[in-house]
């Protein structure tokens, strides 16, 4: 528990990157080969990536350094959206087959998998978030899930359950993995890419106006036209 | 703990021997019980499903969803600069707030910054939807425990701070002023002036509340040592602003990470309360109007000279990578995970809302409390809908 504060004293210093280094090294200590990846852009954040099994390890080791505040969880689809990049038109025929199109290609931890779990968690004393990372595999017929975080952190039984309904990953040991926003018998994963927005494939949005090319130049300086 | 005596011992047992014949003699039935989802604690349409034992809840589980918008799925068919108008919409009552961490997060991920002019602004408009709203969350407090006056103080107090914010950006609530690189617009003529005049009815408002409110022996015997949650329940639930603060936890985004913002160059303190119940979290947010007029007053005098934009390119296109920032907004921790592939529009933001992770105590929070004392633990987490369901 966190001691009760005298907020009239100086705040602990903001994180070091010593810091974030010392927590990849707590946390290698505890799970080995099963960290997988590190990214630390320095003095700003910090990504680990684990291995699908150690999922809830290492939420267990965090937790155990002083990792308390459950910030969220969810989950990235990496595959690129069949409809067309945001600005396309769903419609349109595609320009021509560009492989960097459909190539499934992860974040900035890597990975090998289509789903890839995100979540994040502080540490209030030391200052300090780290943001974890780990791959979803795809089992037969298209099955997936990761162990369920709430016997470390109560806070993510409702991410879970919207994780759940959102990307169609399971939990195991969840105990109520029920819509919380969609009706119960609503077919589909509304944030796989594959899953078509039907308000944009109707009607192309309008707004597709706002990034044709000004005239001063293709990609000019806006030369403080708001700024004076 | 002292020992007791074997009399003690003995009565001790007598006495629950008593209640246990008295409780099957009146056995109570259970019954479950609808709150919502049109209720007047709930600003919006949250259903509770309590289940009773007589006056006492045995379980409770709210249900959300009756206003997902699906702003993440929206998020991914819009570019950078048009997703502000749709993340204005999360928490209505301090909009400009929910712009702010997006920007910083596209700017991280595009290595450019806001001039300090802009940042500085930005920061007053920040608190100004800080004060819009949790004034508001005043005025409602005394509404739900049966108070109708300080909810008329808030809204004509309140009018004044959005006329401020319509002042500078021209939208009462969905200001859509943020811009990445800077701001829309320069302050207007005068609105100097008239902020510190707001700032001091503000402050006046805020003791008026205390007088009336928490002054009040019925809103006191209401709040004190109801929904107590402890520093480590709320950690783990995610509690963040004032709810966490008010378990004893200090906490403050605005001072504990480094942001392209002005909260490192104004004083003011961050309130923590021990008790953790109904009374913390409302006492604290009252303190935390008050700290930001505190606030406003010492930025809007030191407002640094300058353009307000960046240079930026008009075409904004983001490069590749991966940023979370977050910003303490009027009901908690609120941020957004944005992942870039380069193109126009994010691929995938995560927008991390405060009331999510608050109203998920709930279950835990409800469990064994009287059914009055549900719309009093409801009116202090403070949740606004749109917050919760996105």
């Amino acid at each position: 528990m966190v001691p009760l504060s005298d907020t009239d004293t100086q705040p602990a210093a903001l994180a070091s990157d010593t810091l974030r280094e010392s927590i990849v090294e707590a946390v290698r200590a505890d799970l080995g080969a099963d960290l997988v990846d590190v990214h630390l852009v320095p003095g700003v954040d910090l990504w680990l990536r684990v291995a699908p099994t150690a999922w809830r390890t290492v939420a267990e080791s965090l937790h155990r350094q002083g990792f308390r505040y459950f910030c969220f969880l969810s989950a990235i689809d990496w595959l690129p959206s069949p409809y067309g990049r945001g600005e396309d038109d769903p419609s349109a025929e595609p320009a021509e087959a560009d492989p960097a199109a459909t190539e499934v290609r992860q974040g900035v931890t890597g990975g090998d998998t289509r789903f890839q779990m995100l979540a994040r968690v502080t540490d209030i004393r030391r200052h300090v978030s780290v943001t974890i990372k780990a791959d979803v595999v795809e089992g037969d017929s298209g099955h997936m899930s990761m162990p369920t975080w709430i016997p470390v952190y109560a806070g993510a039984n409702w991410h879970e359950r919207e994780t759940h309904e959102m990307f169609g990953i399971g939990f195991d040991g969840h105990p109520d993995l029920r819509n919380m926003y969609l009706p119960g018998d609503f077919e589909g994963y509304p944030l796989r890419k594959d899953f078509p927005l039907l308000a944009r494939m109707v009607k192309p949005w309008p707004g597709i106006v706002d990034v044709e090319p000004m005239p001063v130049g293709d990609d000019g300086d806006a030369d403080g036209g708001d700024a004076s | 703990m002292t020992m007791l005596s074997e009399r003690q011992q003995l009565s001790y047992i007598a006495a629950q021997a008593a209640d246990a014949r008295l409780n099957v003699e009146l056995e109570t039935e259970g019954m479950t019980l609808n709150i919502g989802p049109q209720h007047p604690a709930t600003h919006g349409t949250l259903r509770i499903i309590a289940r009773l034992d007589g006056e006492q809840v045995v379980w409770a589980e709210p249900v959300a969803g009756y206003m997902h918008r699906g702003y993440e799925k929206l998020t991914e068919v819009r570019t950078f600069p048009q997703v502000t108008a749709l993340i204005n919409r999360i928490d209505w009552l301090g909009s400009f707030a929910n712009e702010v961490p997006f920007i910083p997060a596209a700017e991280q991920l595009m290595e450019i910054e806001a001039p300090p002019r802009a940042q500085h602004i930005r920061t007053i408009l920040f608190e100004l939807s800080r004060i819009a709203n949790v004034s508001l969350f005043l005025g409602d407090l005394g509404v739900q425990m049966g108070a109708v006056t300080p909810v008329f103080m808030a809204f004509r107090d309140r009018e004044y701070v959005l006329n401020l914010i319509e002042g500078a950006t021209g939208g009462r609530f969905h200001p859509n002023f943020d811009r990445i690189g800077g701001l829309k617009d320069d302050l207007p003529k005068g609105w100097i002036a008239e902020t510190k005049q707001v700032m001091k009815k503000l402050r006046r408002f805020c003791d008026e509340i205390e007088d009336l409110l928490f002054g009040n022996e019925i809103f006191q015997s209401r709040t004190r040592g109801i929904g107590v949650i402890p520093a480590d329940i709320a950690q783990q639930y995610g509690l963040s602003g004032a709810n966490l603060r008010a378990s004893g936890v200090d906490w403050d985004l605005r001072r504990d990470q480094r942001l392209p913002m002005a909260w490192d160059k104004v004083d003011f303190k961050v309130w923590t309360h021990p008790d953790g119940d109904a009374w913390a979290r409302c006492w604290i947010r009252l303190q935390e109007v008050r700290e930001s007029t505190r606030i406003v007053d010492q930025l809007i005098d030191t407002i640094p000279a300058g353009p307000v934009m960046a240079k930026v390119p008009r075409i904004i296109k983001v490069p590749e990578g991966e940023a979370w920032v977050s910003t303490e907004n009027p009901l908690g921790e609120m941020g957004y995970y944005v992942v870039s592939k380069g193109d126009l529009g994010p691929f995938r933001v995560k927008i991390r809302s405060a009331s999510f992770n608050n109203i998920s105590i709930t279950p835990w929070v409800l469990k064994g409390v009287y059914v009055p004392d549900i719309i009093t633990i409801l009116a202090s987490l403070y949740f606004i809908l749109g917050d919760i369901d996105r």
